[in-house]
């Protein structure tokens, strides 16, 4: 890719975005509803809000909790994943129970671990945002693994791969596009159940100043907490693209020749 | 007819050592509702250092076969003896190369990294390794292509591929499940051409499943025919074309044209369901 087709697609990529802005800018101009403030008053409670003490008091923890429950759910998901994608009985026995887990909202099992852990403290958040990133992982993966070649499979068995190497080097990288699938879908779960989890306890973290602005009408500052969130996230998925496309260059060139032939 | 006499002699085949041997091998596949024989008391042996062919008409088992052979799958009667020892599972004396290769590849390892991982696995020393991929490579032509990825090369590149990786392992026996069966006419002569080579070079016992009879005749020093299920073996043809063979030369010989008659006539039977005396399907 040259030069000049990488600015036509960066060009392409934020071109939306800064026409939304504009216009959000011109539109909320000279607004007087208290509940839409200009997106100029919103911009500049942003460097008073968002104070180094803050980010260390309120994001620092919200993002640490998201990575620790997302790499829970990441390690929980694949290891239980593997086992029943590997055994057609575990599979059979498990499938109903997982689907019928999976159907029901991640949220509402907020309250519920609460009953154990409370609403303030780490674990319970944790906890949450593990529960609601593992569904997708964990049935991504298990077609993943079910899905495995079975040629593939057959030529680990006569070269006579020890479980380790044919666990690594068939069963996880096989099934790694699934995994990948099942990860990105968390990971936008991930960022909902992070904000959810400290709603409630609204004791710190990005959501809990988001609601504590909301309860004080400080109306621009809590503005400024939803779109440092969408900014967040969006970071978040264009760190996981990144690692994606290189993890995953194989995949992309098997199926670029597979569509080729 | 020039067919049962005198076998080309080759020095190299230690004709005291079985490499393989195959005894009243037996295969039922049981289940929805009724048992299916697919091979009946099949019985051969293959020595050291030979190259053999095994020719059967279409849906003569011939996979289920090979798959007992390598211990991918159970057998419900008889035995198979690879170096001496009872085959259970896959066997550590033994390769196999499939006819899917672009499957049988792994796609996210290099062509040096594929031939390389059952070396590995044997537990040969990086040195070692280094030395017996790169003679592998260089012997089925892909110097040029050993960092690539599979799916980067053609599929008689890919074949290439799988075969130098059986070569490397240095197995007592190379199994070749219809490998060319999914490869252009020309890409499949050189192929052909390539295993006799691999054979004469490194000196391996080779047992190669097609349904072409030509190829078997072409590569063979014997062809084993099969008949229809159940499976035995209809007749043991020693090949006695020349040990130098080309395909040019070879075949347009009229022994070649005897040979391939011959076999020809032998699965035109096996189709019409011709069986052993004393065997009834």
């Amino acid at each position: 890719m040259n030069l000049s087709s990488l600015a036509r697609q960066l060009l392409l990529a934020i071109a939306l975005p800064i026409v939304l802005l504009v216009l959000w800018w011109f539109i909320s101009a000279n607004n007087t509803s208290p509940f839409w403030p200009s997106l100029e008053t919103i911009f500049k409670a942003f460097p008073t809000t968002w104070t180094a003490d803050r980010i260390m008091a309120d994001i620092m923890p919200s993002l640490a909790r998201l990575a620790l429950g997302y790499g829970l759910a990441l390690i929980i998901g694949v290891a239980l994943g593997t086992l029943i994608g590997l055994n057609r009985t575990v599979r059979a026995l498990l499938e109903p129970a997982l689907e019928f887990l999976r159907a029901i909202p991640p949220p509402v099992l907020v309250p519920i671990i609460a009953l154990f852990v409370g609403y303030s403290g780490w674990t319970g958040k944790i906890a949450a945002i593990a529960l609601g990133c593992l569904w997708p992982i964990l049935l991504n993966t298990v077609e993943g693994v079910r899905g495995l070649d079975e040629v593939l499979v057959d030529t680990s068995r006569t070269y006579r791969f020890r479980k380790p190497t044919y666990f690594y080097q068939v069963v996880l990288r096989g099934s790694s596009p699934q995994v990948a699938t099942g990860a990105r879908q968390a990971l936008s779960l991930g960022v909902i159940m992070m904000v959810i989890s400290e709603l409630f306890a609204a004791d710190n973290g990005l959501g809990a100043a988001i609601v504590q602005a909301q309860r004080s009408f400080a109306i621009p500052q809590m503005w400024t907490g939803i779109i440092l969130l969408g900014v967040i996230g969006f970071l978040l998925s264009v760190i996981f693209r990144v690692v994606e496309h290189r993890a995953l260059a194989w995949y992309r060139g098997l199926r670029q020749s597979e569509r080729g032939s | 007819m020039s067919i049962d006499t005198t076998p080309a002699p080759r020095e190299r085949i230690d004709t005291t050592t079985p490499a393989l041997d195959v005894r009243g091998l037996k295969k039922v596949y049981t289940g929805h509702g009724r048992d299916v024989e697919a091979v009946r008391n099949l019985t051969f042996t293959i020595r050291s250092g030979e190259l053999v062919c095994i020719v059967g008409p279409s849906g003569a088992g011939k996979t289920t076969l090979l798959r007992c052979i390598s211990g991918l799958l159970d057998v419900t009667d008889g035995e198979v003896v690879l170096d001496g020892k009872k085959v259970t599972e896959p066997p550590p004396g033994m390769a196999v190369v499939f006819q899917e290769y672009g499957r049988s590849l792994f796609p996210w390892l290099t062509v040096r990294q594929n031939i390389e991982l059952p070396l590995k696995e044997k537990g040969l020393k990086k040195a070692e390794r280094a030395e017996k991929v790169q003679t592998a490579i260089d012997a089925v032509g892909l110097t040029d292509s050993a960092d690539a990825h599979p799916w980067q090369l053609s599929g008689g590149m890919q074949q290439r591929v799988a075969i130098a990786r059986a070569v490397a392992y240095e197995p007592s026996v190379l199994l070749m499940d219809e490998p060319f069966a999914a490869v252009d006419a020309q890409t499949r002569a050189d192929l052909e051409d390539l295993v006799r080579d691999l054979w004469h070079k490194f000196k391996v016992t080779v047992l190669f499943v097609t349904h072409d009879i030509d190829e078997a005749v072409y590569l063979g020093e014997r062809v084993l025919v099969l008949s229809h299920r159940p499976t035995v073996i209809l007749e043991d043809v020693k090949i006695t074309l020349p040990d130098e063979r080309s395909q040019l030369e070879t075949r347009s010989t009229k022994e070649f044209a005897d040979l391939r008659h011959h076999v020809y006539e032998q699965i035109q039977k096996a189709k019409q369901g011709f069986r052993p005396d004393g065997d009834t399907a």
